[in-house]
């Protein structure tokens, strides 16, 4: 039964990890040929840092995983707020849906959509004025909201009520409890749904290659590119660095979800 | 909106079990209703509390008390009925600017807080200066002896120092009312004893009016100087712990507090100083009870501590022929199970020091008698 067990996990952990590790591996690679090995060198990670585009692209998706990020906690919170502090409202339902619609809607469609959208609202109402850095903060926040609510509604759900009544009785007013009470104790929370939402918004290449325009290029969209050229080495160095960098902000949500207990 | 004869009260008035010299009570509830959906909660509850009592709210799960606490805390808001507390109505006002404070069943806590600051939060929100408030904590802490755990976080207490945090916390700001839902829920029995009468001493002292929700009769005859037992939404019956358990009104209210026999029988004679009772099991002599006249049905409520075992047989008014079924020992008492000749299973407690009572064994027929002056009538 255990021998059993052990064979099985190390099929499966090789089935999802081989693919990764090889990636990692290559990354290594001395060699200027994707698939063979030419010896161990950091040679592909120096010329990966001295690419102006791929510097320049990386800043840039740094800069809109940040911001988006911070837009969908607060959205996020709020609907979250809404939807478990505020019983029964009218469209409450159609909120509920609309929320969490981003979690399953494919990624095409919501990039098309919103596309369609920018390009409507600029006729119309004259903004946004062509797409660029804006227009993707604006999508990556709205798929990212989904997450963030995901994970707030389930923490603030776990939260004591009588907590933030106590508050109220002890003559806090509804923003002091909000400021008191709720926001520290649904803290991990918040910082959990910024991590994943940042780390969602770093390897999205789809709604972004949908709502980006010229000279907006997140680093998805750049190494999406170069592959189509040719899978080039540097390439699977600045994969390795993602893969640590999205690992990295998973465990730390993960921590902080756990933590919450 | 307000009442024109209000005006405000002394808050240092003597205190003590309803005070009989204030003629406005302290809190008026007024035909007061509740629904959650189709749910009705509370159902047109009418009830005064004097300054400076200890009311205790006593029913089961579900009966409405805790709703009617949460009504007076301002959580829940009443759909119709008026509430007032000290003169003015509540309605309209948020539960951050009522005159209450409120002691949780949980104890709600904030965990992301160290003791004094959960004890000093509302001291805190009224905006009062610093050092008052950390003296006004260490005082308070002090009266519930925890004053070396101030620096502490909730988790790292006991059950019973959380309690006592918990009521640290609504008391400093020394509110007219104070309402306590099942406060002696999660203590253990000698501890839950420790704190009742701690919290009496406390309300004699401080004056505060309290008003407690509890399940548990133990805790309501020994805490409250006025008790009202609700079921369904609605108040049953009022009165202080004695009366409410000596004269009940109704079989609910027999049954609910402590174990009752129950005779189930009809009228004999309803004579201006005393009532004839006949019941399958046997007759009763008793007190006469207004409103109940000859061949009426009524129910007769006989505790089993006023209940007497002697060996034999008598024919006397108030004596039962019966069985001794089971005999369960106490300690301080004896519980016996006795069956009378038409089935009827009694419950009678005699103290364990009575002579010759446990001597009686299972099986051996005896009396079984109440007392007359101790039975009580009952109609509902």
């Amino acid at each position: 039964m255990r021998p059993v067990f052990w064979m099985l996990a190390f099929v499966g952990f090789v089935f999802l990890y081989a693919p990764i590790v090889v990636l990692v591996v290559y990354s290594f690679n001395a060699s200027e040929l994707v698939t063979v090995w030419g010896g161990f060198s950091l040679r592909w990670y120096g010329a990966l840092f001295s690419d102006a585009q791929i510097g320049q692209a990386f800043r840039l998706s740094l800069l809109i995983a940040a911001t988006s990020a911070t837009l969908a906690v607060v959205l996020g919170t709020m609907t979250a707020l809404a939807l478990v502090r505020i019983g029964g409202f009218w469209g409450r339902p159609i909120l509920a849906g609309m929320a969490t619609a981003p979690l399953v809607m494919p990624e095409v469609i919501t990039g098309l959509s919103l596309l369609l959208l920018f390009v409507a609202m600029e006729r119309t109402v004259g903004w946004p004025a062509g797409r660029g850095i804006a227009t993707v903060i604006l999508a990556h926040s709205v798929f990212c909201l989904a997450y963030v609510a995901v994970v707030v509604q389930s923490r603030l759900l776990g939260l004591e009520e009588s907590l933030e009544e106590a508050a109220a009785d002890l003559g806090a007013r509804p923003y002091e409890v909000m400021r008191d009470v709720t926001l520290p104790l649904i803290a991990p929370a918040l910082a959990a749904g910024w991590l994943l939402a940042f780390t969602l918004s770093l390897d999205d290449v789809v709604v972004a290659s949908f709502v980006s325009g010229p000279g907006a290029s997140t680093l998805p969209m750049v190494i999406f590119s170069k592959v189509r050229l040719g899978v080039s080495p540097d390439v699977n160095a600045l994969a390795t660095l993602i893969i640590v960098a999205v690992a990295l902000g998973l465990i730390g949500a993960l921590i902080l979800v756990r933590r919450q207990r | 909106m307000t009442d024109p004869g209000a005006k405000a009260a002394d808050p240092n008035l003597p205190l003590g079990a309803g005070d009989v010299g204030e003629t406005r009570p302290f809190v008026r509830l007024d035909r007061v209703v509740k629904r959650f959906g189709g749910f009705v909660a509370v159902n047109g509850v009418t009830l005064d509390i004097a300054r400076g009592e200890l009311f205790c709210l006593l029913g089961g799960s579900g009966c409405g008390k805790s709703t009617l606490l949460r009504m007076l805390a301002g959580f829940e808001h009443p759909d119709s009925g008026r509430i007032e507390i000290d003169g003015q109505t509540m309605a309209g006002v948020p539960a951050y600017a009522r005159p209450t404070n409120m002691m949780f069943q949980s104890y709600a806590l904030f965990p992301h807080m160290s003791v004094a600051r959960n004890v000093g939060y509302g001291l805190v929100r009224e905006g009062v200066a610093r050092a008052e408030i950390g003296q006004r904590v260490e005082e308070m802490l002090r009266l519930v002896r925890l004053e070396t755990f101030g620096d502490r976080r909730p988790h790292q207490l006991s059950g019973g120092q959380r309690q006592r945090v918990a009521l640290a916390r609504a008391l400093i700001k020394r509110p007219k009312l104070l309402l306590l839902d099942e406060p002696l829920g999660a203590l253990d029995a000698k501890l839950r004893e420790e704190t009742q009468f701690e919290l009496r001493a406390l309300q004699a002292r401080r004056g505060v009016t309290f008003i407690v929700v509890t399940h548990d009769q133990v805790e309501a005859m020994t805490l409250a100087s006025r008790i009202g037992v609700m079921e369904a939404g609605e108040i049953r019956q009022i009165g202080a712990p004695r009366a409410v358990y000596e004269q009940p009104q109704s079989r609910f209210v027999a049954g609910f507090l402590g174990s009752v026999n129950l005779f189930e029988g009809t009228v004999d004679v309803a004579a201006p100083d005393l009532m004839r009772i006949r019941t399958p099991g046997g007759g009763f002599v008793v007190p006469p009870a207004s409103g109940l006249s000859a061949r009426q049905p009524v129910a007769l409520a006989v505790r089993p501590e006023k209940m007497r075992i002697a060996a034999g047989a008598a024919q006397a008014d108030n004596a039962l022929q019966a069985v001794v079924e089971e005999r369960a020992y106490l300690g301080d008492r004896t519980m016996f199970k006795l069956r009378l000749n038409d089935g009827t299973v009694l419950k009678v407690l005699s103290a364990a020091a009575e002579a010759g009572v446990l001597a009686v064994e299972p099986e051996a027929a005896v009396d079984g008698g109440g007392a007359a002056a101790d039975g009580g009538g009952l109609t509902a």
